[in-house]
């Protein structure tokens, strides 16, 4: 049975950037764009992509992609038509700005998800390392009525369910649910597939479709969560440096300071 | 007037979790400050012990939420089911469950039923100047934090673990124990649990419960040197860990990670090597007592939360630092 997936992908500031290049402009309760860092595809979301690939690659069937933003940079968000999705579509529109309030985001989403029509399983990423909220993909499923399993490893599909691995903290199980379901996938997943030329090539040429407000027909619901402050911690902890003539004798030193510091 | 509820948890043994204590604290304030009652539920098959504990934490009534189907931390359909009917039955202005196994799937989804959403991994809680919950979350993988207020009709928070020092347990204190059976039915469940694995070979003592903990990551280049870490770790009575780089490169089991999506760590003694202190790695460690740290760029985000650190390459330090270690704990 060939598998209609959606998979939910964000676009995020690349939380790999140099601490020194993180900064919070207080006052408009904004992380300030780095300069000359691109964003990203949101890394559990590329495992999402992945994952819906893998499917497909036994299932056959369409791998559309679905992402919500007030704007985007293309050739950053069109990367799982690269790694090999067969459809990108952009929720696109000033209202939908980038806020930890998950009910306005999974509102949207779910609207599209029902636009959209045909579908047996949603996968996302298990959070988004923005806000990392980790509830939109549960949001999604409580609205459409539908099962979810949280933090896939592993994900099989075989007689109308899905059978997934989700991760524990000292091994996993194994969950299963009818389809349609929506499934949330972990870096445990295993490594985001790296877009051949030829992915590249063939991303260039598909357009990604764009829905707005309107072509939703959605309702902006009241908002749930405020965002009222945004602030860098302070570090207040002085390291101490070791010294030595050489690095054998600063590890000598150091397993000395750890003895005389009671450390252990 | 809506009380305050916090969702505890029950163990196997059918004590109350101790995320309970941590709930009831952080929400003792809150009930006081709103002038309304705190009120503990406790799901499972048979928690009638751990409500009665929930009473002498502080809170003022606890619901005993009993259920077949809520026979296990994954029943997350059963729980949210529960949770529902109970917030139909006491119709709370608050709500607070524990970011744990179960929290983190169950307090979204109750909230999503609810109308509204979760305020997740708080590690702070509080009224604001108008009584709205106000939250303190980690955000940007613990590069910043947030405060965000809950604005729906009712405010669904799940606590980190170990935010909270549970208040101390009175036995004198006094509380109606309510007895409280949702009558879920077999349409409840969507998702069932077919079975359960353990993975983690560590022999003895848990990654978690550690006093010291050796952490390596991806400046090690490799699995091999992971020997030297169990090495001090064996010699410390430690633990070892390791950064998400080194679990997903496949050099350990995925089951040593600490981080912001592995093992939250609070040891006396958090030693890392070739870690450079992401602060996704930091989210998971950084309540360690003592952070110390190898690694060969001094300048690394690691030193900034290092109380001793020692710059250079491991390959010389280490073996330097193992010698005199096993001198000193002989």
């Amino acid at each position: 049975m060939p598998l209609n997936i959606i998979v939910a992908a964000k676009q995020v500031l690349d939380p790999e950037m140099p601490a020194s290049a993180f900064k919070v402009d207080r006052d408009a309760k904004k992380i300030m764009p780095p300069q000359g860092i691109p964003p990203v595809v949101n890394g559990f979301d590329e495992n999402a992509v992945e994952a819906a690939l893998q499917l497909r690659e036994i299932h056959e069937g369409k791998v559309t992609v679905l992402t919500m933003g007030a704007e985007f940079a293309l050739d950053v968000i069109k990367k799982p038509l690269s790694m090999g999705a067969d459809e990108l579509i952009l929720l696109q529109d000033p209202a939908f700005i980038n806020t930890p309030d998950s009910f306005f985001t999974a509102t949207v989403l779910a609207a599209a998800i029902k636009k959209i029509g045909e579908y047996d399983l949603i996968i996302c990423g298990r959070q988004a390392s923005d806000w990392d909220s980790s509830q939109v993909s549960l949001g999604i499923a409580e609205m459409l009525g539908l099962p979810v399993i949280t933090l896939g490893r592993k994900i099989e599909v075989g007689d109308g369910k899905v059978l997934v691995q989700r991760v524990l903290t000292d091994g996993y199980e194994v969950m299963e649910a009818s389809l349609p379901a929506v499934v949330t996938v972990s870096n445990e997943f295993g490594e985001p597939r790296y877009p051949t030329l030829r992915g590249i090539m063939q991303a260039t040429r598909k357009m990604p479709t764009t829905w707005t407000s309107a072509d939703l027909g959605v309702e902006i619901p009241a908002p749930q969560l405020e965002l009222s402050d945004l602030f860098v911690p302070e570090r207040d902890r002085q390291c101490e440096y070791i010294e030595g003539s050489d690095e054998a004798a600063i590890g000598r030193n150091l397993a000395l300071k750890l003895r005389e510091a009671k450390l252990i | 007037m809506p009380p305050v509820l916090i969702i505890g948890e029950v163990t196997p043994d059918g004590d109350a979790a101790s995320i309970t204590g941590e709930l009831i604290a952080a929400a003792r304030p809150l009930a006081d400050g709103l002038g309304v009652e705190l009120v503990a539920a406790l799901p499972g098959t048979s928690s009638q012990r751990a409500a009665a504990t929930a009473i002498t934490l502080g809170a003022d009534k606890a619901y005993a939420v009993e259920d077949p189907f809520l026979d296990d931390p994954s029943a997350f359909d059963a729980h949210v089911a529960a949770a529902q009917k109970l917030c139909q039955e006491i119709g709370p202005s608050i709500v607070l469950f524990g970011r744990t196994i179960t929290g983190r799937d169950v307090a979204p989804r109750l909230a999503f039923r609810l109308g509204t959403c979760a305020a997740n991994d708080c590690v702070e809680v509080k009224l604001d100047s108008d009584q709205r919950l106000a939250a303190l979350r980690p955000v940007f993988g613990g590069s910043a934090l947030a405060w965000v207020r809950c604005l729906g009709d009712v405010a669904v928070v799940t606590v980190r673990a170990k935010a909270y020092e549970p208040l101390e347990a009175d036995a004198t204190r006094k509380g109606e124990v309510v007895n409280f059976s949702p009558g879920l039915g077999r349409d409840a469940v969507k998702s069932r649990l077919v079975e359960r694995v353990k993975e983690d070979q560590t022999q003895g003592l848990r990654l978690e419960d550690a006093r010291i903990v050796v952490s390596g990551g991806r400046g090690l280049g490799g699995p091999d040197p992971f020997v030297h870490l169990e090495e001090i770790a064996k010699l410390l009575g430690g633990a070892v860990g390791a950064s998400r780089a080194a679990c997903d490169a496949g050099w350990v089991p995925a089951t040593l990670q600490v981080g912001l999506t592995g093992k939250t760590v609070t040891p006396d003694l958090y030693l890392t090597v070739g870690i450079s202190g992401a602060s996704q790695h930091m989210a998971g460690c950084a309540a360690s007592k003592n952070i110390v740290s190898i690694n060969k760029d001094g300048d690394a985000n690691i030193f900034k939360e290092a109380r001793f650190g020692a710059v250079g390459d491991w390959k010389n330090i280490l073996p330097a630092f193992i010698e005199q270690l096993q001198e000193l704990v002989k």
